[in-house]
């Protein structure tokens, strides 16, 4: 199992990622440098979250367009498996690898909290297919942390991804004191995928939910379906 | 040539910082203002021999990005020759 991790400038969620990833594998996934224009074979290649580039422009759109993210879309081009997590979802937003973009929080306000997640029913990808079939596996509990992660699409954009089953996770909850949607995306949206389903962006950061410590295991559950869906 | 670029959201997306801001005027006694918008402006010089191909660049240039074309328009202004 090889996954890559791209770094840019202000990337901060990097060395989380790769210690959850490698507390699942084993094995330390290659962190690689945003000059990098090649990337060796990777089974999964995670764009993390963080600032990159200090969020200049928009955020994720210089990051989109460094040498390395040309790697990541050939990567993906041939069908491999790309995670984008926060900044890394803006990125791949920016990239064209998903549609649609990430705009400010309708509260304008940094949000840092756990949030419930359910998997949407009857998904049919790859990384998120082991999920469905354990107890209590629709829900999710992973905390987000941004200030711009307010999914927004034409209203054409998003029928097309509910018909075409690329809504990958929705906030979701019955807390009475903290809102379900903790941004304002349209639909509740949380996390999409690819036409292809094997590109998915998502806001909430499975490597703080790890167990250990930390509030959820539940993001080890996501990141574990992953790779047992990119390996198989 | 200097050209500069404004860039603007496009009508019907949610602008909440132009909410906020347009609170704020209200909470100052300004409540004629109504529909704040917030955008960005770029200045930058193009090297091209004549207009329209500073005007094809710019164009270039916003679409690839300076602009996020899914919520944004951009408007390009050329400066007069002298």
């Amino acid at each position: 199992m090889r996954v890559a991790i791209i770094v840019f400038p202000g990337s901060n969620c990097d060395r989380d990622m790769m210690v959850a990833i490698e507390a699942i594998t084993g094995r330390r996934p290659a962190l690689i440098w945003h000059k990098e224009r090649q990337i060796d074979a990777a089974d999964l290649i995670i764009i993390p979250g963080g600032f990159s580039f200090g969020d200049y422009l928009r955020c994720g759109a210089l990051a989109a367009r460094s040498p390395a993210m040309e790697a990541v879309l050939d990567h993906a081009s041939r069908g491999g498996a790309v995670l984008g997590v926060c900044n890394g979802f803006q990125i791949l937003l920016e990239a064209g690898l998903l549609p649609g973009t990430l705009v400010k929080n309708t509260a304008l306000k940094f949000v840092c909290r756990e949030t419930e997640l359910a998997l949407e029913p009857d998904l049919q990808s790859p990384l998120l297919d082991k999920l469905g079939t354990d107890e209590n596996g629709h829900v999710l509990s992973i905390p987000v942390a941004h200030n711009e992660g307010n999914y927004f699409a034409p209203e054409d954009e998003l029928d097309a991804l509910e018909a075409n089953g690329q809504i990958a996770f929705r906030y979701y909850g019955d807390a009475v004191r903290t809102p379900v949607n903790p941004n304002g995306s349209s639909r509740n949206i949380a996390g999409i995928l690819s036409a292809n389903k094997r590109v998915l962006g998502m806001m909430p950061h499975p490597e703080r939910a790890m167990g250990n410590g930390h509030r959820s295991e539940d993001g080890r559950r996501l990141l574990t379906s992953i790779i047992a869906g990119v390996s198989a | 040539m200097k050209v500069t670029i404004n860039i603007s959201l496009k009508e019907g997306v949610l602008d909440p910082e132009g909410r906020a801001v347009e609170t704020a005027l209200g909470n100052l006694g300004f409540t004629d203002a109504a529909n704040v918008r917030i955008g960005r402006q770029i200045s930058l010089d193009i090297d091209a021999e004549d207009a329209s191909r500073a005007q094809h660049r710019a164009a270039r240039m916003c679409e690839s990005l300076l602009a996020n074309t899914v919520i944004e328009d951009y408007e390009i202004e050329l400066a007069d020759e002298e």
